[in-house]
């Protein structure tokens, strides 16, 4: 079954994660990032960030498996063809955010195999005063259903 | 080694020295399967992958954009922020992949009284088959 453009909108429950410093320290070594702003408080305190930061892409492990996605999806078809990141205050260690996914977007285009759609889904990522910390934006490819 | 760059002197189209990551192991899958809460049998089990038709397992696209943030960072240093972070994802990679990380000043402007740089980047493997396109945008200080 495709979707339709009434999914636009769907929100899921809030829930709160906290930024652990073993939890950064982690992501930071799966990928081999020895970046001193994520580690070296005296150094983060002389940069742009004025203090320790996480990874760019860290926010994508900012999730809860037990908060349920706003819409039902098919795992099989979805291809995470995009993903963008949208800063707009620093994310430090022992930070409690408050996260919630948005569906976006949806729209339709023809490709080679038949129509595909494409699912802008956005985790919203506040402080505690509810001032915007970051959105994590994956754009999925929802590809035609097999018969 | 990346060196130091000076930010203020980088000009449009400029390449910035590559980044090339040593390359990827089955280990380094599961620490980030670990870390980032994704646990796909893609990514770490090589019968499911083959029962899929892949030949085992392929690495996580965020792991390449993971490489990719790496070298924003390296690249804004301590003077900028990264405001903006994207990437299209591109052929798939996989354990024993070399990844290199490149980028071109794509614009530099002013806009509310700050200085901002407009970067392209690409993740590529060795042999040049391109597996992520991106964009960041840093504020200086």
């Amino acid at each position: 079954m495709d979707l339709d453009k009434s999914v636009i909108g769907l929100m899921s429950d809030e829930y709160v994660f906290e930024v652990e410093s073993r939890h950064v320290g982690q992501f930071a070594t799966a990928i081999g990032d020895d970046n001193p702003l994520y580690t070296d408080d005296r150094y983060a305190k002389e940069s742009a960030y004025e203090g320790l930061i996480v990874p760019p892409t860290f926010p994508i492990a900012m999730n809860d498996s037990k908060v349920e996605m706003p819409l039902q999806l098919d795992h099989r078809r979805m291809l995470h063809g995009e993903q963008e990141f949208l800063y707009y205050k620093p994310i430090r260690i022992g930070d409690q955010l408050r996260c919630q996914i948005k569906v976006s977007d949806l729209y339709d285009k023809e490709g080679k195999s038949g129509k595909m759609q494409f699912l802008k889904l956005d985790t919203e990522m506040k402080d505690p005063t509810g001032e915007l910390v970051c959105i994590s934006r994956m754009n999925i490819v929802y590809r035609a259903a097999k018969n | 080694m990346i060196k130091d760059w000076v930010l203020e002197e980088l000009t449009v189209d400029q390449k910035l020295e590559p980044m090339v990551k040593p390359p990827i192991t089955k280990v380094q899958l599961a620490q980030y399967a670990g870390a980032s809460g994704d646990f796909n049998p893609l990514h770490l089990d090589d019968g499911f992958a083959q029962k899929i038709g892949m030949d085992g397992v392929i690495a996580h696209g965020m792991l390449v954009m993971g490489f990719l943030g790496e070298y924003v960072m390296k690249i804004a240093g301590k003077g900028a922020r990264v405001a903006n972070f994207k990437m299209r994802f591109g052929k798939m990679t996989v354990p024993g992949d070399e990844i290199r990380c490149t980028g071109v000043v794509k614009r530099t402007y002013e806009e509310d009284g700050k200085r901002w740089i407009a970067l392209d980047l690409t993740a590529e493997k060795v042999s040049g088959e391109v597996v992520g396109s991106g964009s960041a945008i840093l504020q200086l200080t």
